[in-house]
């Protein structure tokens, strides 16, 4: 069994006197793909950037790839919520991309011709190769996730952090998305955050749902006490067109 | 206009105009796409407690401007990183608190007897030698610091979770870009003065951004805007003897008015 790929201890944060987080216990292994789920201000985007080490915890610990999460973060590939980036931003999709190649320190000239290529074959992968040259306010929040897809695949990072990628993007984007994680996964650790259960059944190996407190699942499911928690109501969940039964069925 | 360059304080008040206009191009850009417009006009401001330290203690204006916009500037980027959700509240107190400062030290100042309205509107035409050399100094500053950190301070603007997770030193170089935004005040101050500071620092980049497909587009045609909008106001200044700083600030809004015009016909335009 390898050691775990990222570990949180007893980890709470609080925010202006209000509690966050609290008491979070997470074990995170490597090759896993874990969907963190939970109802909106539950504290999903505060976790990840406590692994990110964006923000301090207020108590606990939280090792990533055995370093701190700040040491580690530049072998992180990070994807942030499309709709935090200044969208009118005069910026081209090569440089955005030439962003992830970057490392602190001020220089004259920063980017060689490998790191371009690195761009170039990250934007290739994204199928937005032809789009290098347009600004992103040209293009649709789906295309602009891609690029900030290829923005973190050029890192080469062992662990992906995605914060709700496909909030902006239809239903078939969405499942093409997923599937082209899915078979990322196959080489790095993938953590994604999302208010979308849909998701869990068909593509994630495991489930954390996060409403202050975390609970974890090893499995592709939503558990009761789960949907109790962030939901505080019993809800049936119906994955849409998919053969799979996300919770389990009622005992009564 | 050209037999007006027979004269030196024409030909510095030209100098003047370039040097201003780089700055402002430059800085002014990081200015508008990071927002920090409030901030600017605060440094700007404040500036004039400087004037009145300097005269208080017999300096050089120029120098307390300087020193006194640099530490208000640094104070303002901890304030704004430290308490974030009430920093606008902290500058308009420093903004003020700085020109009552100034005021304060300008009536205990005794027999003083100069034009403090050069400093509040600018005196583009009366710009000594000396603070030409300044000026020349201060541009270098800011296009040599701009440009060495070009790429972190692009990566600070854009996403600054990002740059944070790819190891930029942000904090640092937050302090460096609200610095930077003090020296290029005291060149500015000396165009059009620290109340229409603003004016300039914001109106072309605001315009360049529409049409740059990078930031250091859009700092190159800042530059050439602001080289426009000087020009063109000191012929108007020079031509029906009007106040130059005003005259170079109206061209600017001019323009700044005619492409918000642009902008909101062309898509009218160009369905038909």
């Amino acid at each position: 069994m390898d050691s775990p790929i990222i570990e949180i201890r007893n980890l709470w944060f609080s925010f202006n006197g209000q509690p966050v987080l609290k008491e979070v216990n997470l074990t995170i292994n490597p090759g896993d793909f874990l969907a963190i789920i939970g109802p909106n201000g539950g504290g999903k985007t505060t976790l990840l950037k406590l692994m990110l080490g964006l923000l301090k915890p207020d108590l606990g610990n939280i090792s990533v790839l055995g370093h701190s999460p700040k040491e580690a973060a530049p072998r992180i590939g990070y994807v942030p919520q499309e709709i935090g980036v200044n969208k009118s931003f005069p910026i081209s999709v090569l440089n955005v991309v030439l962003m992830g190649r970057m490392r602190g320190g001020g220089g004259w000239r920063r980017f060689s011709t490998a790191d371009t290529m690195t761009a170039q074959k990250a934007l290739e992968r994204m199928e937005m190769w032809e789009y290098h040259k347009y600004r992103m306010e040209e293009l649709s929040g789906g295309q602009r996730q891609r690029v900030f897809v290829a923005r973190a695949l050029v890192a080469e990072p062992e662990i992906f952090f995605l914060d709700e990628p496909t909030s902006s993007v239809d239903t078939k984007g969405q499942s093409d998305f997923y599937t082209f994680l899915k078979e990322l996964n196959k080489t790095v650790t993938i953590i994604v955050v999302s208010h979308d259960l849909s998701i869990v059944s068909s593509y994630v190996k495991s489930v954390a749902c996060v409403n202050q407190e975390l609970i974890s699942h090893d499995a592709p499911e939503i558990t009761g006490e789960m949907l109790d928690m962030a939901y505080h109501c019993p809800v049936e969940l119906i994955a849409h067109g998919l053969p799979h039964r996300v919770l389990r069925a009622h005992k009564d | 206009m050209i037999e007006a360059l027979q004269f030196e304080f024409m030909r510095n008040a030209l100098l003047a105009g370039l040097l201003a206009s780089i700055a402002c191009g430059v800085i002014g850009t990081f200015v508008v796409v990071n927002r920090m417009v409030f901030i600017s006009g605060g440094i700007a401001h404040a500036a004039y407690g400087g004037i009145g330290l300097a005269f208080f203690f017999g300096l050089s204006p120029t120098l307390g401007i300087l020193g006194f916009s640099l530490l208000v500037s640094v104070l303002m980027a901890a304030v704004s990183l430290k308490a974030k959700h009430r920093a606008d509240t902290i500058i308009g107190v420093l903004w003020a608190l700085g020109m009552a400062l100034g005021v304060i030290l300008l009536d205990l100042t005794p027999g003083y007897n100069v034009d403090l309205m050069s400093y509040l509107f600018g005196s583009i035409l009366t710009v000594p030698t000396y603070d030409l050399w300044l000026m020349l100094i201060l541009n270098g500053l800011i296009v040599l610091s701009i440009g060495f950190f070009y790429h972190d301070l692009l990566a600070l603007s854009y996403d600054e979770d990002f740059a944070r997770v790819r190891g930029v030193s942000v904090n640092i170089l937050y302090f460096l870009l609200m610095a930077m935004i003090a020296l290029s005040v005291v060149i500015i101050i000396q165009v059009v003065g620290l109340i229409l500071v603003i004016a300039l620092l914001t109106i072309s980049p605001y315009i360049a951004e529409k049409f740059s497909g990078s930031l250091l587009e859009m700092m190159f045609y800042s530059v050439l805007l602001n080289l426009f909008f000087t020009l063109a106001g000191l012929w108007i200044s020079y031509s029906f003897n009007l106040t130059s700083g005003a005259s170079i600030i109206m061209v600017g809004a001019g323009c700044f008015f005619v492409s918000l015009l642009i902008e909101y016909l062309k898509p009218k335009l160009s369905t038909h």
